[in-house]
C-alpha cells in the first residue's frame, strides 16, 4: 500500500542493472506522532510557560524535602511494617495461587481451549486493573484496611506471575513429558517431573522481582484507604508537612533498595 | 547399583541451605499474616454484589456519550496525558541515562546520577502529582508533568543498559576511515540506540496509560477523579462503564505497542 502511494527510488549501478530502494516511512509516522502530540498538548493544556514560570513552586517543596523531620521516624515505622506485611503476604500468596492458573491457562498441559481461553482472559482482565482502582473497590468490601490492600496486591500478583509463567510453561521443552506420559505417568506427575524443573527458577525470580515492585506499590495504597505509609503520605501532603514527607521518602528508598538488593541476590542465584 | 542411581545420589543436595530460607519464609508468612482478617464489611457482600451489577449492566448514555462529561473523552483525555508525559520522560531521560552510563563518564559520576535515579524512582507518582498540582493547578496539565517525572527513572535504567552494550568497533573504524565526530554519532551511535528507546519508549506509554489513570484521584486529570466520585457517590453503573473503558482501551494499547514492539526488534 505504502510503496503504490510512493514508489520506490530507482538506483541504476554502474552495470546498467535498475535496484529499488524502497522509501523510508519514517517521515510519514514522525508526522503521525507530532498530530498526535499537537492535539494532546491542545487537551492536556500543556504550556511551557507555566512550567518556566511556576517551577520554583516545585523545587520549594523539594527543598522543603530534603530537610527531613527526624522525629517523625517513630511514626512512620509501624505503617513501614504494614505495607511489608501487605506486599509481602500479597506476593506470597499470590504468586502461590498463580500456579496453578498458569498451568490452567496453557494450551500445552491442559488440552482443553475454552478452559484455556478463559483462564488467559482472566489473567489479562486482572492485569489491566490498575492496582490502586482494586485497592479502593477492596476497601468498599472489607473491614480491615489492610486486608484491602493486601487483595489487591494479591491480584496483581495473580496476573502478572501467571502471565509470565504460562508463557514459560507453553515455551518449556515437552520431549521429556511425553516421554514421561508415554511410561506410564499421569499428566500430573509428568508435569512435576518434566516441566516443573525447567519453569521453577523462572517461576521463582519472576515472583521475587513482582515483590520488589509490590512494596512500592504497596507505598501507595494508603492513599484511598487501603493501609500502610500511603496513609501518612496522604497526611503529610494534606498539612503541607514537607520535611515529615521527606523522612518518609528516605524510609521508602531505603526499604526499597534493601529489598531490591536482597531480592536481586537471590534472583542471581537462581538463574 | 546402576550408573544412574549412582549419579542421582551424586548430585549435590544443600538441605541446610533450603531448610534455612523455608524457615525464613514461614517465620515472615505467620509475621505478616497477622496484619489480615477476611472479616468482612457490615454491607461488604452487598456492595460487592453492586459492583458485579455495575460490570455487568454499565451506564451505556454515559460510555458512548461523546461531550466533556463522557467516558469516551476521558478516556482520550488519559490517552493524551499518557502519551505527552512519555515524551516528556523520554527526552528528560536521555541526559540522565548517557550520565549514568559507566562508559561514558566516570564512574564515580555515573554512581551519583544512579542514586539520583533510585530516589526518582522510589518516591510514589501520586506524590509527584500532589507536587505538580502546586505548579500548575489541578488538570491534566499536572498529570503530564507526573507521568513524565515517574517516567525517568525506568526508561533512564533501560538506556543506561543499552548504551552499555554500545559496540565501539563500529565507531573505531569510522574514525579510521576519517569520519567527523557528527558522522560518528549520526550513522554510528544512533542507528545502534534509536531501536532499543523507540522499544523502551512505548513499552513504558503501555505502563503510563495505567498510571495515567490513576493520577485522577489526585486531581491531575484523566479518568480516576470521575471513577472516585462515582464510587464515593456508590453510582456503581458508571464505575462500571468507566472500568470497561479503561479495559478496553489498555488491552487495545498493548496489544499495538506489543506488535509495535516486536517488529522494531526484529528489524
Amino acid at each position: 500500500m505504502y510503496n503504490k502511494i510512493f514508489p520506490p527510488k530507482k538506483i541504476a549501478l554502474p552495470n546498467g542493472k535498475i535496484v529499488l530502494e524502497k522509501r523510508s516511512k519514517a517521515p510519514l509516522i514522525l508526522l503521525i506522532v507530532m498530530i498526535a502530540v499537537y492535539y494532546s498538548a491542545q487537551v492536556t493544556g500543556f504550556s511551557f510557560e507555566v512550567i518556566i514560570k511556576r517551577i520554583h513552586e516545585f523545587f520549594t517543596i523539594i527543598l522543603e524535602m530534603l530537610k527531613p523531620n527526624w522525629k517523625y521516624f517513630d511514626d512512620i515505622i509501624p505503617e513501614l511494617l504494614v505495607t511489608l506485611k501487605m506486599s509481602f503476604f500479597g506476593s506470597v500468596v499470590g504468586a502461590i495461587v498463580a500456579l496453578p492458573a498458569a498451568v490452567l491457562a496453557s494450551t500445552n498441559i491442559i488440552k482443553i481451549r475454552v478452559i484455556d481461553s478463559i483462564f488467559k482472559t482472566v489473567l489479562s482482565l486482572l492485569r489491566t486493573m490498575p492496582t490502586l482502582v482494586t485497592a479502593l473497590i477492596a476497601t468498599y468490601v472489607f473491614d480491615l484496611p489492610a486486608t484491602a490492600g493486601t487483595i489487591a496486591i494479591f491480584l496483581f500478583t495473580i496476573s502478572y506471575v501467571g502471565k509470565l509463567l504460562y508463557e514459560a510453561i507453553e515455551n518449556a521443552d515437552m520431549d521429556s513429558f511425553e516421554a514421561m506420559e508415554s511410561i506410564g505417568m499421569t499428566r500430573i506427575q509428568a508435569f512435576r517431573y518434566a516441566i516443573m524443573p525447567q519453569v521453577l527458577p523462572g517461576y521463582l525470580s519472576t515472583s521475587l522481582f513482582c515483590f520488589e515492585g509490590n512494596v512500592r506499590y504497596a507505598a501507595i495504597l494508603g492513599y484511598v484507604g487501603a493501609g500502610g505509609i500511603g496513609n501518612l503520605i496522604n497526611e503529610t501532603i494534606g498539612w503541607r508537612d514537607y520535611s515529615s514527607l521527606g523522612m518518609i521518602v528516605i524510609m521508602l528508598v531505603i526499604t526499597v533498595y534493601t529489598i531490591e538488593t536482597i531480592s536481586e541476590h537471590f534472583r542471581k542465584k537462581l538463574i | 547399583m546402576t550408573t544412574v542411581e549412582k549419579q542421582l545420589l551424586a548430585a549435590p543436595r544443600n538441605y541446610r541451605y533450603l531448610l534455612t530460607v523455608s524457615t525464613i519464609l514461614f517465620i515472615l508468612i505467620a509475621w505478616s499474616v497477622t496484619e489480615i482478617s477476611l472479616e468482612m464489611n457490615n454491607n461488604g457482600m452487598k456492595i460487592a454484589s453492586n459492583i458485579a451489577g455495575g460490570l455487568l449492566h454499565p451506564d451505556l448514555d454515559f460510555l458512548f456519550n461523546l461531550t466533556q462529561n463522557g467516558v469516551l473523552y476521558l478516556l482520550w483525555e488519559t490517552l493524551a496525558i499518557a502519551l505527552l508525559g512519555t515524551l516528556v520522560g523520554a527526552v528528560l531521560a536521555v541526559p540522565l541515562a548517557f550520565l549514568a552510563a559507566s562508559n561514558i563518564v566516570p564512574k564515580p559520576a555515573a554512581w551519583l546520577t544512579r542514586l539520583l535515579l533510585i530516589f526518582i524512582r522510589t518516591i510514589p507518582a501520586l506524590v509527584y502529582g500532589l507536587m505538580f498540582i502546586r505548579v500548575t493547578g489541578p488538570g491534566p496539565f499536572a498529570g503530564v508533568l507526573t507521568i513524565g517525572i515517574t517516567s525517568i527513572g525506568m526508561l533512564a535504567k533501560l538506556y543506561v543498559d543499552a548504551i552499555e552494550e554500545l559496540d565501539v568497533k563500529v565507531l573505531e573504524s569510522m574514525t579510521s576511515i576519517g569520519c567527523t565526530t557528527f558522522e560518528k554519532i549520526r550513522f554510528g551511535i544512533i542507528p545502534q540506540l534509536l531501536s532499543i528507546f523507540l522499544s523502551v519508549m512505548i513499552y513504558r506509554f503501555d505502563m503510563n496509560m495505567r498510571e495515567a489513570s490513576i493520577l485522577g484521584l489526585v486531581g491531575a486529570g484523566g479518568i480516576g477523579a470521575p471513577l472516585i466520585f462515582a464510587m464515593k457517590g456508590y453510582k456503581w453503573e458508571q464505575v462500571g462503564s468507566i472500568l470497561i473503558g479503561l479495559v478496553v482501551l489498555i488491552l487495545i494499547i498493548e496489544f499495538i505497542s506489543n506488535k509495535l514492539r516486536t517488529k522494531l526488534v526484529n528489524g
